[in-house]
């Protein structure tokens, strides 16, 4: 028997609006840039800071305020401010991403061996002193390292047919096993103490470095991911239900699972290179945000940039105003405050639905 | 309503190796449009994967899947999603999505990129929630749901993908008594031409137009319930005593099933 279709009313969905929970975080993210570039060891009002990059946006000379506080607000907070949103973005993108392609909500790129690939190409660089890129040489080192991973992972989760999921895990933790290992050793061989406070420096994260310069690039590359992935989101979905239900979905798994893959070795290249080993945020965030928006990639992915930048930015401000005039490096705040709120987030999913 | 047109699926030879080792060697299958064929046969038999080859999970070694004469393997993956929706035998309960996310999946195969659901989608994920009687499940967690409520959540999902055929893996396993009944009462009335792999001696004659019998990855017999299910046929494929009679209701063959021991007071077959 056939009855007419009615459309299914919205809240059939079983889920809320997502547009309120969209705006705090949009609302969260602004203020964050806003304090992040008022806060710090120089006082500028915060009149003062919006004057100055009015004025720098208008293409303007000085104003009534002085030379280093122009070039504090300028050169340094609003670059930095900016880069730590790119980067939280880039890294909440890329651990949903990882928790897609290995259908797991307990994994980000640290277990896919792209972190380490990228540590022990910056870290490389900076014992050896081999530099033949000059200043970009880390990054670029960085970089390198991520992509190597990746092939290496590859190669030995994906050498026979389908790339699947515990093989990429297992591949992955291997790999950054043995990487860890190696970053370790170069640590120990520089002997140089100023050398191995840097590579620790960078180890932990940090966004010290910003510059204009440093912006141009991630954004770029965030913003192509985010398009591919936002254009592959019903696959995507389509993934989180087993590779048998993709495939009768039309959606070839391993096809799939390669350009996911792929993509996040890109991301994570890219933020590593240029904020170092900053870890939780990819773990953490999508996870939280994933409470609000379910497991559905239209409106995961968006949501979980957004909140990335937004927490990122946060942390940055916690970094150089906890133990001010020192300044603390990104990651060891992102433990600090991930951890608890990683295990929070566990136990409020328990308590939600039938359980990890 | 659109209903999609019923339409006939073949299978030519089909043989399928894993590894190196042969589990499904040359078989010929018919299903003709609105027909509800049954594959039956003891556990390693190659009804799954055979039925993946059909869902191209398993690419065919040699032979053919094709449907209204066109080669399933080499249609583009989403066009042979349009024709084929399948209830595969796996369970990720990971998922953080609700009833109705579920079974809007089903439209998968009819979006590309950035499109966004249309009335058509809505219409039919709704009328697939009704035929399956899960519209009350739509803001539930999937993962929360029972067996039973699970799995009509996934024959809804199926029904959304608006295919005419449908590949339904041991569909009622897992189920109770009722829900068994239920499940396979909606997959009848949905009108699909339906290839279906099922345990149940008793419900395969129940809810089948023909049935074919898997051994060893060959077919053995085939035809109507009352044709293949014979006691020298059970006691040959599968090892136990069967008694045929006419279920009271329904006239269709039931069987009444002893341990293969010559003792009881059951006729051995010869």
């Amino acid at each position: 028997m056939t009855a007419p279709a009615r459309t299914a009313a919205p809240a059939a969905r079983g889920r809320g609006p997502v547009w309120p929970g969209c705006a705090g975080i949009c609302a969260v993210l602004a203020a964050g840039l806003v304090a992040s570039v008022c806060l710090g060891a120089v006082e500028v009002p915060p009149g003062t800071v919006l004057r100055i990059i009015a004025r720098h946006l208008s293409g303007g000379g000085p104003g009534p305020w002085t030379a280093s506080q122009d070039t504090v607000v300028w050169n340094l907070r609003v670059p930095r401010a900016l880069l730590a949103a790119l980067v939280g973005a880039g890294l909440a993108l890329a651990g949903a991403a990882t928790q897609t392609l290995v259908r797991n909500p307990l994994a980000d790129p640290y277990v896919l061996g792209l972190t380490y690939g990228g540590a022990v190409g910056a870290v490389a660089v900076l014992v050896t002193g081999f530099a033949p890129f000059g200043p970009a040489s880390a990054g670029i080192a960085a970089f390198a390292g991520a992509l190597a991973a990746f092939a290496t992972v590859y190669a030995l989760a994906g050498a026979r047919r389908a790339l699947a999921p515990l093989r990429l895990v297992l591949s992955g933790m291997a790999v950054t096993y043995a990487l860890s290992g190696v970053t370790s050793f170069l640590v120990l061989r520089a002997d140089d103490p100023g050398t191995t406070n840097s590579v620790l420096f960078w180890l932990f994260g940090s966004l010290a470095e910003a510059d204009w310069g440093d912006l141009g690039l991630p954004a770029a590359v965030l913003a192509v991911v985010m398009t591919v992935m936002l254009a592959q989101a019903r696959p995507l979905n389509a993934l989180l239900l087993g590779d048998e239900t993709a495939t009768s979905l039309g959606t070839p798994p391993a096809r799939t699972r390669a350009l996911l893959f792929l993509l996040i070795a890109l991301l994570t290249g890219i933020m590593v290179a240029l904020a170092g080993g900053i870890g939780f945020i990819g773990l953490v965030v999508p996870h939280a945000v994933r409470l609000l928006t379910g497991g559905d990639h239209r409106r995961l992915l968006p949501l979980a940039a957004l909140a990335g930048a937004a927490f990122l930015v946060l942390v940055d401000i916690a970094a150089r105003t906890a133990l001010s005039p020192q300044e603390l490096p990104v990651g060891i705040v992102t433990a600090v405050l991930g951890a608890p709120l990683f295990l929070w987030l566990v136990h409020a999913r328990a308590r939600d639905t039938s359980g990890l | 309503m659109s209903a999609p047109k019923p339409a006939a699926l073949v299978l030519d030879g089909v043989r399928v190796d894993l590894s190196g080792v042969r589990i499904v060697s040359g078989i010929d299958i018919a299903v003709g449009p609105g027909e509800r064929v049954g594959l039956i046969g003891p556990n390693g038999s190659g009804k799954s994967t055979l039925l993946r080859a059909v869902y191209r999970h398993l690419r065919p070694h040699s032979g053919g899947v094709r449907y209204g004469g066109a080669d399933l393997w080499r249609l583009p993956p989403r066009q042979a999603a349009r024709a084929i929706a399948a209830l595969p035998q796996e369970n990720h309960a990971d998922l953080e999505l609700t009833g109705y996310e579920m079974a809007a999946m089903g439209r998968t195969p009819h979006k590309g990129p950035f499109a966004a659901d249309t009335d058509e989608d809505r219409a039919a994920i709704g009328e697939a929630l009704r035929r399956t009687g899960t519209e009350h499940l739509a803001g539930r967690a999937f993962a929360g749901l029972s067996g039973g409520e699970k799995q009509r959540v996934l024959l809804a999902r199926a029904l959304a993908q608006r295919t005419p055929l449908l590949v339904l893996d041991e569909p009622t396993n897992h189920l109770d008594v009722r829900h068994q009944f239920e499940l396979l009462d909606l997959v009848s009335a949905s009108g699909r031409t339906v290839l279906a792999a099922l345990h149940d001696l008793n419900l395969a004659a129940a809810y089948c137009h023909r049935l074919y019998v898997l051994d060893g990855g060959r077919v053995t017999a085939a035809g109507t319930p009352e044709e293949v299910l014979t006691e020298r046929l059970v006691a040959e494929v599968f090892g136990v005593h069967a008694q045929v009679v006419a279920n009271p209701r329904t006239g269709r063959p039931h069987l009444i099933l002893n341990p293969a021991e010559p003792s009881g007071g059951g006729a051995a077959p010869g």
